[in-house]
């Protein structure tokens, strides 16, 4: 689920509260995005893949609540992590389609027997 | 419903949805030169099973001999309850359409002769660009506009209402034709995406009488580390896996293996058939989502043990949803079409699950079909849809409008309705493992939770849009198990079964419609046969 949004890095954008698809941030007084309803929320990474400063954090966790500290995360190097797999909506980056390697995939899995 | 009707608006085709289906309809629907609206629950390219991950396409060269003998295929792990025509219209449909999103600028990958790789695309890249191309079209779109109830009159469907849940206020939207692309029902059960899949659509098709199909092929889990909402789960034929004291668990894993060895314990798996950095690599530039998780986990997959569990797909990845009764999707209710997961998908898949490859190809092709449809229908009306007198159709789970309700009356808490209909859907032991003594025990229970639903007393914008989602879960639950028990058979690739009835049943050949919401009636469906039986399709294999 989200756990963080860095409120050091956002620039108020809006972005995360426009793309996420379930509506779990609500939009403060002072114009940052906070987790309103984080029960909400899907885990789908897709405020990752957007948000444009890598302010968000998606826990891997689906159904329980973890805590995590900024911090944590910058030295993991987790922050932007999905995005930058990704190459989603930044220039100069690989996209995940150009380098798609399902087809070579498809060759390499028919040399493994299914379902063994 | 009570918000303050803040946005009225009036165009040819309104799309409720917008995953890939909406997205599709809704191009396809304004490049016939119809005015266009598309609502959406969350946001058009963010929305739905197909954004977060990859998706694989049913796609094929036109090459005849390839093309039948996929045909063929999927006729028989079907339980020929598909028709050939359909698939091959997918066939071709899908094929012109993935040419344009590679014109629309998605870069597909080459073979070394040149030739695209357009059997699959990743999900945030392919809905931001459906997004770009449905906004260049011309199409009006509204995020986080989740439709609550449709709008009809003697004619048919003219429109629908719904909230704007940023704003705290309501919209209408009036239109000549509304294709539902509202996608499946997996019952918040988290699966990647999937949480905004909660039978909206059932629900507002059925409000206006329209029939659902195919509802008892629903049988799907779809395994994902036990912490996580991951269930892409294509990269796990690379992995072994092992009991909680590190023994393998061999044998074939194909049809129950997972879903009996998790009712035993604990299963885990270590990717370890990918032994080499070259295959490594390969897996995680296929499907990096895959990987997410347990890079978060601090989890190395190829060498360490994960736990694994299964998340309920239920018609995300059944087959079953809105009858389509001709060549545009049109429902049986007049304007109304139906589009991607909220369709069956019977037409292609049968009694077998269209999970990936089929669903996919489907809601291109079902959008782009129902979105030029509902455009024709649309601009043939005399009467322009505002000048209808047009009612409000939402009877359940929209407290507010309810009315007479004694003050009284307990409140029922959404959430807590929501837990006691996902105890019923959720366990192995009643709808993966089905009997007919499970099923009526559980289609009991929430037979006797019905009423619940027009008791929640939601507070505000967003309890509200959950109330509604509530009671199109609680009635989606009810069909299929409804139509689960009138299936007396096991057919296909097992989509369905009852452990009374082992065997295919030649006389049950035929699909099943389910309608009403006090009461829910079945009846067979044999229309799509033509006079053609199992008989016609000799010698074909079982299909992957």
């Amino acid at each position: 689920m989200i756990e963080l949004v860095s409120e050091d890095r956002c620039i108020q954008c809006g972005l995360c509260v426009k793309v996420c698809p379930t509506n779990v941030f609500d939009t403060n007084e002072d114009g940052l995005p906070v987790i309103a309803r984080q029960e909400d929320c899907q885990t789908c990474y897709m405020c990752e893949a957007y948000c444009p400063v890598d302010a968000l954090f998606v826990a891997h966790h689906a159904d329980e609540k973890v805590a995590v500290t900024e911090q944590d995360l910058i030295d993991r190097d987790l922050l932007g992590s999905w995005r930058a797999i990704i190459g989603f909506g930044s220039r100069g980056k690989v996209s995940m389609a150009a380098n798609d390697t399902t087809p070579i995939l498809r060759q390499a899995r028919s040399g493994i027997a299914r379902g063994e | 419903m009570s918000g303050e009707t803040a946005l009225k608006l009036t165009a040819d085709v309104l799309v409720i949805g917008g995953g890939p289906a909406g997205a599709w309809a809704a191009w396809s629907a304004a490049s016939k030169g119809a005015k266009v609206v598309l609502v959406d629950k969350g946001y058009l390219g963010s929305s739905g099973a197909t954004a977060p991950g990859g998706t694989n396409l049913l796609y094929l060269p036109p090459d005849k001999e390839m093309r039948d003998k996929a045909v063929r295929e999927r006729m028989a792990s079907g339980g020929y309850l598909s028709e050939a025509g359909w698939i091959h219209r997918v066939l071709d449909q899908v094929y012109i359409n993935l040419e344009r999103v590679e014109q629309w600028g998605y870069p597909f990958v080459r073979d070394e002769n040149g030739v695209p790789q357009r059997n699959h695309l990743q999900g945030p890249e392919y809905m931001a660009l459906m997004r770009k191309t449905v906004k260049k079209a011309g199409v009006k779109v509204l995020d986080h506009a989740p439709a609550l109830e449709l709008l009809v009159d003697e004619h048919g469907v003219g429109g629908a209402r719904g909230a704007l849940r940023q704003q705290g206020k309501d919209w209408e939207v009036r239109a000549g034709a509304v294709v539902i692309a509202t996608g499946g029902c997996a019952f918040l059960s988290k699966g990647l995406g999937c949480n905004v899949l909660t039978g909206d659509g059932y629900l507002m098709g059925a409000e206006v009488g329209a029939e659902l199909s195919g509802m008892e092929f629903s049988r799907r889990y779809a395994p994902a580390p036990a912490f996580s909402s991951n269930t892409r789960s294509r990269l796990l034929g690379w992995a072994t896996y092992y009991d909680q004291d590190g023994k393998e668990l061999k044998g074939s894993r194909n049809g129950d293996f997972l879903a009996e060895r998790l009712l035993e314990g604990p299963v885990y798996a270590i990717m370890n058939k990918a032994d080499t950095p070259e295959k490594r690599a390969i897996l995680r530039s296929s499907h990096a989502i895959f990987f997410l998780p347990y890079d978060r986990a601090g989890i190395d997959v190829f060498t360490q043990p994960f736990p694994l569990t299964l998340r309920y797909e239920g018609t995300v990845r059944g087959t079953g949803g809105l009858r389509i009764v001709d060549d545009n999707c049109e429902t049986t209710v007049p304007g109304l079409y139906a589009a991607g997961d909220a369709a069956t998908r019977e037409r292609i898949t049968g009694a077998a699950s269209g999970g990936g490859a089929f669903n996919a190809s489907w809601a291109i092709c079902s959008g782009t079909w129902s979105g030029e449809g509902a455009a024709r229908y649309a601009l043939s009306q005399r009467a322009g849809a505002d000048s209808r007198q047009l009612r409000s159709a939402g009877r359940y789970g929209l407290a507010e409008t309810t009315g007479g309700r004694a003050l009284s009356s307990p409140r029922v808490e959404t959430a807590e309705l929501v837990r006691a209909i996902q105890d019923q859907v959720f366990p192995l032991q009643i709808n993966y493992f089905r009997s007919e003594v499970g099923l009526k025990a559980a289609l009991n229970k929430l037979h006797s939770y019905w009423p619940s639903v027009n008791e929640q007393a939601p507070g505000n914008v967003h309890e509200r849009v959950h109330a509604r989602e509530a009671a199109a879960m609680a009635a989606t639950a009810r069909w299929i198990y409804t139509a689960g028990l009138a299936r007396k058979e096991t057919r296909g690739a097992g989509l369905h079964l009852l452990a009374e009835y082992p065997d295919e049943d030649p006389n049950q050949h035929h699909r099943l419609l389910v309608s009403g919401l006090e009461t829910i009636r079945t009846r067979p469906d044999r229309t799509f046969l033509g006079g053609a039986s199992a008989a016609s399709y000799p010698g074909t294999e079982q299909g992957a």
